[in-house]
């Protein structure tokens, strides 16, 4: 019952039960950024932070607290989009709805590619989950419901639970912010959770945790199928706002975008690849004029970064105040 | 089988690429004892513990646990069953703090703890009990302070409170003191005495003098290969023992 709740990401119940005080302090200070910028920026852009970074936070969970590094992750994100995009136009779904089925699409995806690829290690599991990935991406390319190259268009955003319009973009504003924040709030539960405790210990010794009778498998898949989750949730909600889904999301690239936007911001940390999401997002907006130039713009930022950052500026301002963020 | 016997392995054999570190080994383990395990240095003692609870597949041979086969199964299910091991380096998890460390070992009362819907503040109903297996090995005043930051002989004590938490029927501990100063050694020896009385351990270590004074039976392990068993007084004047241990430099 509540982890329906929970991963459905609307409504995140007593999510700050032990919440050391700095974290509320910034929550509160995301909701209300949340709040104000809509009235000073353009709010499809900030939708599109907010869709990023819920989409990096997802990956984090699995990369930061478990350490498998997943190179296809654009497949959840991009195949959730096409879910949404689709029962959104064809079957007439509410977007609420559509963004359900999108994010209920990539959890059977990811725990199907999850339960085959989970007991490879380091480096060959990055290889799995990408040849998997490019499985998925030749799929949306081929599979009559895409649309191939020009994917699906026009997705109408519908009324929201059947009532309320979506067509104006400041009204649809409100829900993707309301999604974002019951996204990372779940997540922070996740982490905060009897269940992310095991994951603590067996990031930190993983042999230890199996000589405890922790069968670490099933954590790690466990953990692969919520950010597969969590990452369609972001992809569905993306397609709402973008009223398009397209080859792009389902790319190897934007796999490499999220690794991008997680170690930028602070791997292992719960507000890191939020930044890391709005930097390259906002970089890529900034940028755009410069055509391919932002690929190279955007390399050589990550590299100066990885050089200064190591553990991501979010990572880094947690080592300064001593305090985990 | 033989009653009274909690553990055996029958001709257990690991092959590393050509080399024999454990060949033909039968162990008996006895309910209820205190098991030592000594031998040379790469003689092939943790490669046994390896074998025994499942971190490292034999090449050949058995393993029998309360009478079940278990050489099939996975670490994760041996240690479900009541056989728990430490490790030779020691094991905390290093960014907990050893309140954390031990509470670990404790939520798996819970079963599997796949609840990631709830607050970790459920976990604090193990608190109590957290700090009493803490306070028995002495480490009251730290249970706020990370794993990573005590010293190596309390990392060890913190590891045993660990495993003791699971209360499990038989544990497999490797090398328990070393690296711990003298006063730690009497406690632990004093701890292992003490936990023993309703338990079975098997115990690899170096410190002669804890092993003659802790140990029921005594099996030497010399390149692999069971050299001789017995008590103290026994093993300690078999001529083959005095040679293994002078052949390698261990007088
Ligand atoms: N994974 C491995 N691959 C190859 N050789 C190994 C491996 N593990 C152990 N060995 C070899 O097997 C032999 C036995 O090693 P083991 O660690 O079991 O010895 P030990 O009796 O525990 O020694 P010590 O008292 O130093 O801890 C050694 O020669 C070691 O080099
Ligand atoms: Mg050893």
């Amino acid at each position: 019952m509540s982890a329906a709740v929970a991963t459905s990401g609307i409504k995140v119940q007593q999510a700050t039960g032990g919440m050391p005080r700095h974290h509320v302090a910034i929550f509160i200070a995301l909701l209300a950024a949340g709040i104000v910028a809509p009235f000073m920026l353009y709010p499809v852009f900030v939708m599109k932070v907010m869709c990023f970074a819920l989409f990096a936070c997802a990956f984090n969970l699995l990369l930061g607290y478990t350490g498998l590094l997943s190179f296809g992750h654009a497949a959840y994100f991009g195949f959730a989009s096409y879910i949404c995009a689709y029962s959104a136009k064809s079957w007439g779904l509410t977007p609420e709805l559509a963004i359900l089925l999108g994010t209920a699409a990539a959890t059977v995806l990811g725990l199907v590619i999850g339960a085959l690829s989970i007991r490879r290690q380091g480096i060959y599991f990055a290889m799995v989950t990408l040849a998997f990935a490019q499985m998925v991406f030749f799929f949306c390319l081929q599979a009559p419901f895409t649309g191939g190259e020009d994917g699906i268009q026009a997705v109408p955003r519908g009324h929201l639970f059947g009532l309320i319009s979506l067509r104006s973009d400041f009204t649809l504003y409100w829900v993707v912010l309301a999604i974002t924040l019951g996204g990372l709030l779940a997540i922070y539960r996740i982490i905060h959770s009897p269940f992310g405790q095991v994951l603590k210990a067996i990031r930190e010794n993983e042999p230890r945790a199996v000589s405890l009778g922790y069968r670490v498998n099933r954590y790690k898949l466990a953990t692969f199928v919520l950010s597969a989750a969590l990452a369609g949730l972001a992809g569905s909600t993306k397609a709402i706002v973008f009223q398009l889904a397209s080859l792009t999301d389902v790319h190897w690239s934007m796999s490499g975008e999220v690794v991008l936007m997680t170690l930028i911001g602070g791997l292992g940390t719960v507000f890191g690849p939020i930044l890391g999401a709005t930097v390259i997002i906002t970089m890529q907006n900034y940028l755009a004029t410069f055509g391919a130039w932002v690929t190279i713009i955007q390399g050589i930022i990550f590299v100066v970064c990885v050089m200064l950052f190591r553990e991501g500026v979010i990572g880094v301002i947690s080592k300064w105040i001593k305090k985990p963020l | 089988m033989d009653d009274g016997v909690i553990l055996a392995a029958d001709n257990l054999t690991k092959e590393f690429r050509g080399f024999l570190a454990v060949e033909g080994v039968n162990l008996r383990v006895r309910r209820g004892q205190i098991h030592a395990l000594i031998g040379p240095n790469g003689a092939g003692k943790t490669t046994c513990f390896n074998l025994l609870t499942k971190f490292l597949p034999p090449t050949r041979g058995k393993i029998t646990y309360k009478g079940q086969d278990i050489t099939a199964l996975s670490p994760a299910d041996i240690a479900r069953l009541g056989l728990v091991r430490s490790f030779q380096i020691s094991a905390v998890f290093p960014h907990l703090t050893a309140l954390e460390n031990v509470r670990i070992a404790l939520q798996r009362q819970r079963g599997d703890s796949f609840d990631f819907w709830r607050s970790q503040k459920v976990l604090s109903d193990f608190d109590d009990r957290a700090r009493a297996l803490l306070a028995d090995v002495g480490l009251s005043e730290f249970e706020s302070t990370e794993a990573s930051d005590l010293s190596y002989g309390r990392k060890r004590a913190l590891e045993i409170a660990t495993t003791l938490a699971l209360d499990p029927e038989m544990l497999l501990l490797d090398e328990p003191m070393a690296g711990m100063g003298n006063e730690d050694v009497d406690r632990i020896a004093a701890l292992i005495k003490r936990i023993s009385a309703n338990r079975t351990i098997l115990m690899v270590e170096h410190n002669l003098s804890v092993v003659s004074s802790l140990s029921d039976t005594i099996t030497v392990l010399a390149r692999g290969k069971v050299l001789a068993e017995g008590d103290y007084a026994t093993v300690s004047k078999d001529p083959r023992v005095v040679e293994a241990y002078i052949g390698a430099g261990h007088g």
